[in-house]
This record gives structure tokens, C-alpha cells and sequence, in this order.
């Protein structure tokens, strides 16, 4: 049996597809963008999460702790990230679960009866399931299981892709995806490296293809004020955007909610003083790709 | 199309603050006119002639009150806002009235002449003789233990039964008829073969004369209004009160004939039936929409009244109910019921009588009063069938956004379900619905009754002390064993249903005795008139004249029961964290010095509400023992014992008798409310914990209630009403009976409690009902924050 790593389920997810949907969030991205909201799913093996508010200073964890990673110190705890090896007994014994382990091993069976309880919610909406990361397709064959399985079933099927990837996983998801929610970041392959620390060539090449396929394709482009939000970029954007046919924009305007996890995970958040877009600026930008014939949705 | 004026006009806006700023008082006039026939006729006519000779009494001489400017009369007390009290079913005493006038919450002023009467006239002559006094006086020791220990309450210990409501009939004839069909029943009487012949003939003599007194009360409506629009100066008034006049001439001895004639024939019966006793639930009209919406049609289409009119007739109409505060209560009532809701609930939408959509004309306009009233009373739902129009749900959606919890939402299909499987014919089920909070019944035919809360969760807590209520180390319950002798989970679960067992006979047998009382004692003539088969079958509503004869007890705090239960199975017997003797001594003292393992065990139990079996299957464990214990026993009406699953605001009273809980509950604080999740335990989201709640089986119930609170954030688009209606349908999909929406974030409500003086006109969802923020307790405003706020991620 397949297996993958898993980071979250979130049932009721509102905002990764049509209707009510069940989103899989499976660990690790090759992509390291600066605004990530989910940094915790960067890394492919699991890694502990620390919330310091919940923390009651009970000193289980010191307890439980096989290598001594543990401090307690001035009413916290403290973990010493290198000499963690993620045993993760800390988490098993945190009564309040302050410490965390973010990435669970788990089979297709096992993620597929997460997404049948929902069933009754994605035939009454319209929804279904989405894959998301991380990247999910640095482990397609496991996506293909899973949505495989879903297919047989009638549920609707999704992805949330950065596209960098090979075209041979996509091509093998592609016969049993719906819908593709496809991420681009920006045109231009320095700025994009910059931004992600890879090239775009990849994705904007995949991209192509799945559109010549007549794949159904919803691009994502979030939104980060001075990175990728000048005029000229946009509407350059939304000229290819309309040139390979493609119709569906979503502009994800850049939020900081995911701040805080980079502190639980012991990283440091390296865009603080990058502004989130006013909603104005939001529908401008919007009139811009409507302009080339495109239908709009700010927000997923 | 014109567009249409949206909004009340300045009639109804003045009547609308009238209800809400005149201070709820105490009528003495009501205890009185009781006393004064008692002194009368008691001893010199049969029972049933006695209450219905009292009833007309009070119809001849109570205080006749035209409010200005209205257009739908008539008010229980002297004017609105003011509450009879009862002193044949509980008799107040002088330091009641004291703490009635000055308690903080759900008070009535008491005046000095007020007190006075009861001290001079009432009390010397209903001390020791109201039902409330031949309850205590006749219940077991055994019962009595259990009712001070919060095992469970007793609905008739100061309210008499009604838990009914009306149906067409009240729009389709009038009391003439009505007493042509009480003569029918006289003159077929058998006296030569009968043996119950005279209790028959003195039972249709009462609902006669009670037939009578609702006509001259009506008619004395009629006369008050001529004789103020003699003295009327303006026109406009003058000629509306002619109109006032001409209409209670007319109804309800004869059937109405216009829009505004069916509203008024209703409002007379419903004070009737709520100024005969003080009925559990007042009285409803039902399915209003119906019921309006041939008038409605036929008016529109002659020309004799516009939308606007009717609408402003609607809402002069809703104001009725709004000026009822329900009589007053004290003791352990108060608390299971602290509110001035009196439970009036109006159905909209569901079913006809055919089987086809039951949505109307009437329905929409409905929905636009009930928006624009934004009161308490009445309540209003929404029936809701796999053939009812998306469109319908989404517009009472745009009103449920709002957050002050009106309409609640109920699933038709599931309803009748219900109702077929006690066995109505499916007509009587489609003319059904929903009253009081969720409570199912067939309109118009059938009595069904709740009978008292019951506290799941204290059971459990005995069970764990082997018998023993320990908050009073009174042996009450059976010796099951000690629970550190137990060598599974089963073990535990047997001792449990024992002892639920046990007490639920012990509730029980007290039921029968309080259904004679009633039977014997109280009648209830006037509402016998309007429910059928009363005058069929000549027997009186409360002795079991109705068609189909209903009792429930309510199970409260599933939630805390299940995740409890779900806490020592994971801990003590799977994981084997912990010892029960070590459970059951941290419990014992509260958690005390024992934080971490309180918050151990309150975030790593399978907790009910995230569709995880492992609890789940707990709750339906419980569900299933409780469901047996009453299910299907004989009531002394002839009917038959069910469940329901609902709490008002019991769940708080019930949390303060019960200690620390295993899934890391305080001792004292309020068990989960309705069906709903423990507060703040379900962290899956709203589709998790409708998939939790539906594996329980609704269909085996009269009602469960299940109460989702979400941030205004989740309902601003109108993309959200689309997901609200999936989430709607989705449950009612999987047979769930009834949900609600409390859309408010905690913000707001902490800023209320802090400042309430800022925040009068809050209204929240409390539990199937709505109330006013101000009035709820410390402790249940405490835990309506605590409950999960579902949030986007």
C-alpha cells in the first residue's frame, strides 16, 4: 500500500474549488517562496511545531524528551532544534498540545475514508477533494492513488499546483484530476527565482501544455505587493494567460496569517514589512485581466 | 413592478416599542377571578364544570384592553407586559413575589396592591391546595431525593401540560360549530349502557360553557372598541375601530372571512387557551402560512387588501405575542426555563396536506415580517423538505445572517418521519411541525407533552461513586459496584444503564401521578374544544382526549456524557494512562493541582463532534440505553412515552449539581447544550460535527437540537448563503432533525457582558430559542461564548 506524508486535512474548505471540499495538504514543496503561508510544509520529513502560547510549563516534554532537546526555562520550553531528532515523544505527553508534529505517515486507504466522510457535503455542493502542499506532486503517485480511488467514486477532484514538476506526474494525475488550480508567480525567470529560488521555466512550459491539452485550469497568482504587482507584469500576465485560452484568474492578495508558524517551527519570516494589498489596489488588478476577456475572483 | 415599501410604518413601530420598553408586571386580576368562582362553585358542580365555569368567569369580567393605534386585540394580563399568575397549579407565596419583583433577572414588578390581594384573598385560599402542593405532597421520598439532587425536573410542578398547537380548524370554523358538535356528542349519549356517561356529559357541558365564554369575551372586544370609537376624534382611528368592532363581533363565533378575521379569531383562542392555564409553551397557530394564504389570495385578488396591509396586519399581529411574557417562575423551573419566552413558535413552509411544497404568497411575507419584527416572540422556523426551493432557504438565510437567531430550521421530511413512526396517519404528519423549541407534534391532534429534563451526565456521576450522589453523599441511585472493580469498558456501560433504568422509573412512576393530578383535578375544557378528538371521543385534553397522546422526557448534556465516557475508555481502560482510583480522585477534588492533567485530558480525548467513531460511537451508545429506557412505555392518558433531545436552559441548571467530568470539566459549570458538541471540542469544522450529530438516530426522537455558532465573517457573501443551504441540506440529508445558527463573534458578546447597558438589543440564539443577551445569567452568557466559533482557515 502507498503512502504519503500528510500535514493536514481541512474539512469544510471553502476556498480551494467549487462547493464544499475536503483539502489534503501533503508535506513538501520544492519551491521556497518568501511569503509561504504554509512554511511548514516545505521540508519532506516531519518537524516539530512549538506554539509558545499554549505552553503550560508542565515540563512533560523534558520528561519524555530521549536526546535532552528540552529546556525548560523562565516558565517555557525551550527546544533545541539541533539536537531534536523529531521522536516526537515531546508531542505524544504536551497536555495542551503546544508541541506538535506536523506530518503524519498515512496510507491511500486511510486518507481516502477522511475524504468519503464528506461525501454527503460534495453531492449536495458541487465540492470535493483538493490536493495541496506543499507541492503535492512531489508525491504524485500517491495523489494518483488517492484520486483514483475518488474518481471511481464520483468525487470531484482538484489540485493545487506550483507546477514544478516533471511533465510525466502531471500527465499521470491528469487522468484522474478535474480541475487544476495552477500557481503563477511571476513571468520573468530572475524575478522568480528571486521570489521562489527556482526557475519558472518548468512551470510556465507545463502550464502550456495542460492549457494545448484543454486540461480545466484555474491560474492562481498571489498577489506580493512590489514583487510581482506592477502593471506592465499583470498585464502581460493576462495577455498569455488569454492566449493559451485559459479563462479562470484567481488573484490571492498576500496575507500574513501564516507569520506566527515560522516561529513554532523555529524559522525566521523573511518578508515582516511587505504590506498586504489594499482591496482597492486588488480590483484594479482585477480590471486588468477582465480587460483580455478573463473571469476574475479575488480569493480562492 | 413597484417596488415594494420595506420596513414598519409608525403604527407599528409605536406598538413595537411599547412591547419592548414596558417593564413585564404582575396581573392580579387573573388569581382573583380563579378564586372568586372557586369560592362559587366548588363543591356544587363536577370538576370539569367547575374550570369551565371559572374560565367563563374570567372571559365575563376580565379587564377588556384596546391598545392605540392597534389593529389585532386583546392581552392576557390588563395591558402588555403583564403576567397572571396561576394559583391553582402553584400558589405564590409572599417572599416569591419579593424575589420576583427584585431579581436581577426575568422579573416582574409587584405592587403594593398586588401584594396585598395575594396576601388577603389568594393565599388564605389556595395554600396546601394547588396542584404544585398535591405534587410534593404525593411524590415518593425516592423522587424527591432525586428532583433535589437535579436528577431530573418536573414541567407540571407550576405549569400545566399543553405542549400543543392548533391547526386549520381555528381559521375554518367558529365556536357555533363547534357547539353544534358538542350537542351532537350530548344528545348521542348513552346513559343506558355507558358507564362513563356522566363524566362524558359533565366534560362536553364544560367545553360548551367554555365555547360560551370565549364568544362574550370576544364580544366584550367588540363593545370596548365601539364605545372608543364613539370617543374617537380622528376619522382614520374612528373607522378602525369600527372595523376592531365588526370583527369581534364576528369572530370567533363564526369562521373568519377575511385576512384580518383569521388573525383575530387565532389571537382570541390562544388567549384562551393561555389564560385557561398556564400551558407549557403558550399555544401556537402552526403552519401560519397555510392557514393565511387562502385569505390571503382571495383578498389580494378582490381588491380588498394590498401586500402592505396585510403585512402591517402581521406585524400587529407578532406585537400580540411579543406583549406575553411568560408567567412568572420560581424554584427549579426558573432555572430549567429562565426566560420571558413563552415558546409561541410559528411554522413556515414544509409540506401541504397533499404532500406537495407548502411554500406560498404567505410564506415570503412571512419571512419579511419576522425580519423586520426582529422580536423574541414569536418564535418562527422555517419547515424545510427536499421540495422546498433552494431560493426559500437562502431567503431566510439573509435573515439567520442578521444573528439575533430567528428562523430556526427544521427538516420536514425527518419531522414526518417522526411522526409516522408513532404512528399518525401521514396526513395528521404533514399538518405537523415543530413548537416550543423543536419539539414534533401533529397539529391540532395531539397532546405531547415533555414531562421534565433529565440529567445523563449526573446518572454517570453516580454510577462512578457506586450509588452515591457525591455533592450530597446521599445514597440515591443502586449499588452497581466500584468502577475501580471494573475490568472494561462494557462493565461500565452496564452499570450505567442500570442505573438509568432506575431512575428513569422513578421519573416515570412520579409522571403518573402528576398526569392524574391534572386529569382529575385540572381539565382543561376551552383547549379540549380545539383539539381533536376532545368532544369525539367527550374527554378532556389533559385526561387523554386528544387523537394521539404524547409524553417525552428530554435528555441533556450528551455531549459532556459522551466525551466523558470517551475519556475514560481512551485513558483508563485502552491507553491505560491512568488508574480509575486516580481518575476518580482528581475528579473528587476538582483538578485541583492538577492543571496538566486536566488539559491532558480535555485535548487528547476522542471528543463527539469531530466525526471520529471512537467517540461517536460513545454518544450513540448512550443515545441508544436512554431511547430504550423510555421509549415505547405506557403513559396514563393512554399514549406512549418518547424522547427528545433538548435543554432550554437546563444544561446550565444540570452542570451546577454535577462535580468535575472526566474529559476535563470544571465541577460546576454548564454541560453542552442541546445535541451540540461540548463548547469549543469540536475543531473539525461544521461538516465534522453534522456528520457526529446525524449518527445519532433523529427518527427515533421528537426532536434533537443542534446549535452552530459562526462568525459574521463566514456568512457576508452571498456566495456563504450557498453554503449554508449545502450544510442545511446535507444534514437534513442525513436525517437531522432541526439546526441553528448564532451568527455573533465572542467580541461582541464579551463587550456586551461588560457593558450591557451598550448592548440592550443583542439577541442571541440560547437553545432552540432567542433571548436577549441581558437576560441570560452570568454563567449561560459564559458558556454561549465558550461554544465553538466555527472560523475559516
Amino acid at each position: 500500500m502507498k503512502k504519503g506524508i500528510v500535514f493536514n486535512i481541512q474539512k469544510y474548505s471553502l476556498h480551494d474549488g467549487p462547493g464544499i471540499r475536503t483539502t489534503i495538504f501533503l508535506k513538501g514543496c520544492p519551491l521556497k517562496c518568501l511569503w509561504c503561508h504554509n512554511p511548514e510544509s516545505i521540508r519532506v520529513d516531519r518537524e516539530i511545531s512549538y506554539s509558545k502560547n499554549l505552553c503550560i510549563s508542565c515540563g512533560e516534554c523534558m520528561k519524555a524528551c530521549p536526546v535532552d532537546a528540552v529546556k525548560l526555562h523562565r516558565e517555557e520550553s525551550i527546544l533545541d532544534r539541533e539536537v531534536c531528532i523529531k521522536a516526537g515523544e515531546c508531542a505524544e505527553v504536551c497536555p495542551t498540545n503546544a508541541l506538535e508534529i506536523v506530518g503524519k505517515e498515512m496510507t491511500v486507504d486511510e486518507v481516502v475514508k477522511e475524504i468519503e466522510k464528506d461525501k454527503v457535503f460534495y453531492q449536495e455542493s458541487g465540492g470535493g477533494v483538493t490536493f495541496s502542499g506543499g507541492e503535492p506532486l512531489m508525491q504524485w503517485e500517491f495523489v494518483y492513488e488517492i484520486a483514483k480511488v475518488c474518481k471511481e467514486q464520483g468525487i470531484h477532484t482538484a489540485i493545487d499546483t506550483s507546477g514544478h514538476v516533471k511533465w510525466e506526474a502531471i500527465d499521470q494525475v491528469r487522468k484522474v484530476i478535474d480541475l487544476f488550480l495552477y500557481d503563477v508567480k511571476h513571468l520573468d525567470t530572475d524575478r522568480h527565482m528571486e521570489m521562489t529560488g527556482v526557475s519558472n521555466l518548468r512551470i510556465l512550459e507545463n502550464l502550456e501544455r495542460l492549457a494545448y491539452l484543454k486540461e480545466k485550469v484555474y491560474v492562481r497568482i498571489p498577489i506580493i505587493p512590489g514583487m510581482n504587482d506592477e502593471e506592465d507584469h499583470l498585464r502581460a500576465l493576462g495577455k498569455w494567460i488569454a492566449s493559451m485560452g485559459l479563462k479562470e484568474v484567481m488573484l490571492l492578495p498576500y496575507h500574513k496569517t501564516g507569520m506566527d508558524k515560522y516561529e513554532r517551527i523555529g524559522w525566521k519570516y523573511q518578508i515582516p514589512d511587505v504590506p498586504e494589498p489594499r482591496d482597492e489596489e486588488m480590483q484594479r488588478m482585477k480590471k486588468k485581466f477582465q480587460e483580455e476577456g478573463i473571469t476574475v475572483k479575488i480569493g480562492g | 413592478m413597484k417596488k415594494e415599501l420595506r420596513g414598519m410604518n409608525a403604527r407599528v413601530k409605536k406598538l413595537r416599542a411599547q412591547s419592548e420598553t414596558t417593564t413585564p408586571k404582575i396581573s392580579i386580576e387573573r388569581a382573583r377571578l380563579v378564586t372568586e368562582a372557586y369560592k362559587q362553585h366548588q363543591g356544587k358542580v363536577s370538576i370539569p364544570v367547575l374550570r369551565a365555569r371559572t374560565f367563563k368567569h374570567m372571559m365575563e369580567n376580565k379587564t377588556i384592553c384596546i391598545n392605540e393605534d392597534e389593529l389585532v386585540v386583546g392581552e392576557r394580563g390588563e395591558g402588555p407586559q403583564q403576567a397572571p399568575n396561576y394559583p391553582e397549579l402553584c400558589c405564590h407565596t409572599l417572599e416569591d413575589m419579593d424575589i420576583m419583583d427584585k431579581r436581577e433577572k426575568i422579573s416582574f414588578a409587584v405592587t403594593e396592591k398586588v401584594l396585598e390581594v395575594q396576601k388577603k384573598e389568594i393565599i388564605p385560599y389556595w395554600q396546601g391546595k394547588s396542584i404544585r402542593d398535591l405534587i410534593f405532597n404525593e411524590m415518593t421520598e425516592e423522587w424527591m431525593e432525586c428532583y433535589a439532587a437535579g436528577i431530573f425536573t418536573e414541567f407540571m410542578e407550576q405549569r400545566a401540560p399543553g405542549h400543543t398547537v392548533g391547526d386549520d380548524k381555528i381559521f375554518k370554523k367558529g365556536f357555533l360549530e363547534i357547539k353544534e358538535e358538542i350537542k351532537g356528542e350530548l344528545d348521542g349519549l348513552d346513559f343506558m349502557s355507558d358507564p362513563e356517561a356522566y363524566e362524558k356529559q359533565e366534560e362536553l357541558k364544560a367545553m360548551d360553557l367554555s365555547a360560551d365564554g370565549i364568544m362574550i369575551f370576544a364580544e366584550r372586544h367588540g363593545k370596548k372598541a365601539m364605545e372608543l370609537s364613539r370617543k374617537e376624534v380622528d376619522p382614520k382611528r374612528k373607522k378602525e375601530l369600527e372595523r376592531i368592532a365588526d370583527i369581534a363581533f364576528h369572530v370567533p363565533k363564526y369562521a373568519p372571512r377575511t385576512f384580518h378575521e383569521a388573525l383575530q379569531a387565532y389571537w382570541f383562542v390562544h388567549l384562551g387557551v393561555i389564560t385557561e392555564l398556564n400551558t407549557w409553551d403558550a399555544f401556537s397557530p402552526g403552519r401560519l402560512d397555510q392557514h393565511l394564504e387562502p385569505f390571503y389570495t382571495k383578498e389580494i385578488e378582490a381588491g380588498t387588501l394590498t401586500r402592505e396591509e396585510a403585512k402591517e396586519l402581521l406585524q400587529c399581529f407578532w406585537i400580540k405575542f411579543n406583549n406575553q411574557p411568560a408567567p412568572p417562575k420560581v424554584g427549579i423551573t426558573l432555572q430549567e426555563s429562565g426566560t420571558y419566552t413563552d415558546f409561541a413558535n410559528i411554522n413556515v413552509g414544509g409540506l401541504k396536506v397533499d404532500g406537495s411544497d407548502g411554500v406560498n404568497e404567505a410564506s415570503y411575507l412571512l419571512l419579511e415580517v419576522i425580519d423586520e419584527m426582529r422580536l423574541l416572540q414569536p418564535s418562527t422556523n422555517i419547515q424545510v423538505s427536499k421540495k422546498t426551493p433552494n431560493g426559500f432557504i437562502k431567503k431566510a438565510g439573509e435573515i439567520i445572517r442578521k444573528g439575533w437567531g430567528q428562523p430556526s430550521i427544521f427538516n420536514t421530511d425527518a419531522v414526518i418521519g417522526e411522526l409516522l413512526r408513532q404512528g399518525k396517519t401521514i396526513e395528521d404528519a404533514r399538518c405537523g411541525g415543530n413548537s416550543g423549541c423543536v419539539e414534533t407534534g401533529a397539529f391540532g391532534k395531539e397532546s405531547y407533552i415533555l414531562t421534565g429534563y433529565f440529567n445523563l451526565t449526573k446518572i454517570l456521576e453516580i454510577t462512578l461513586h457506586n450509588g452515591v450522589d457525591p455533592r450530597t453523599e446521599k445514597m440515591i441511585g443502586l449499588k452497581t459496584g466500584s468502577p475501580k472493580d471494573f475490568n472494561d469498558f462494557d462493565q461500565l456501560m452496564e452499570a450505567f444503564k442500570t442505573q438509568l433504568n432506575y431512575f428513569i422509573d422513578i421519573k416515570i412512576r412520579g409522571n403518573h401521578l402528576i398526569e392524574k393530578l391534572y386529569a382529575n383535578y385540572m381539565p382543561a375544557p376551552f383547549l379540549s374544544t380545539v383539539i381533536d378528538d376532545c368532544i369525539k371521543k367527550a374527554k378532556d385534553y389533559n385526561a387523554g382526549g386528544a387523537r394521539y397522546n404524547t409524553n417525552y422526557i428530554q435528555g441533556v448534556g450528551i455531549g459532556t456524557i459522551t466525551d466523558s465516557l470517551s475519556a475514560i475508555k481512551y485513558h483508563v481502560f485502552d491507553q491505560k494512562k491512568y488508574s480509575m482510583d486516580k481518575l476518580l480522585d482528581v475528579l473528587n477534588k476538582n483538578f485541583e493541582n492538577q492543571e496538566p492533567m486536566r488539559q491532558f485530558l480535555l485535548n487528547k480525548t476522542p471528543r463527539y463532534g469531530n466525526d471520529d467513531d471512537y467517540a461517536d460511537s460513545i454518544m450513540t451508545q448512550v443515545f441508544n440505553s436512554f431511547y430504550e429506557a423510555v421509549n415505547g412505555r405506557p403513559t396514563m392518558r393512554g399514549g406512549t412515552y418518547r424522547i427528545n433531545m433538548l435543554p432550554t436552559t437546563c444544561h446550565v441548571y444540570f452542570g451546577s449539581v454535577i462535580g468535575a467530568t472526566a474529559e476535563g470539566r470544571r465541577g460546576g459549570l454548564p454541560l453542552s447544550e442541546g445535541i451540540s458538541p461540548v463548547q469549543g471540542s469540536d475543531r473539525n469544522g461544521p461538516t465534522a460535527v453534522i456528520k457526529s450529530a446525524s449518527k445519532m438516530d433523529h427518527l427515533k426522537t421528537g426532536g434533537t437540537l443542534l446549535n452552530q455558532k459562526f462568525t459574521p465573517q463566514m456568512m457576508e457573501s452571498d456566495e456563504s448563503l450557498d453554503h449554508l443551504t449545502y450544510l442545511i441540506r446535507s444534514y437534513f440529508k442525513l436525517d437531522g432533525h432541526h439546526i441553528q445558527f448564532n451568527v455573533v463573534d465572542a467580541k461582541t458578546l464579551r463587550k456586551a457582558q461588560e457593558k450591557p447597558e451598550e448592548h440592550r438589543d443583542l439577541i442571541v440564539r440560547v437553545a432552540g430559542y432567542s433571548d436577549y443577551f441581558n437576560n441570560l445569567n452570568k454563567s449561560l452568557q459564559d458558556e454561549i461564548i465558550a461554544r465553538t466559533e466555527q472560523k475559516m482557515i
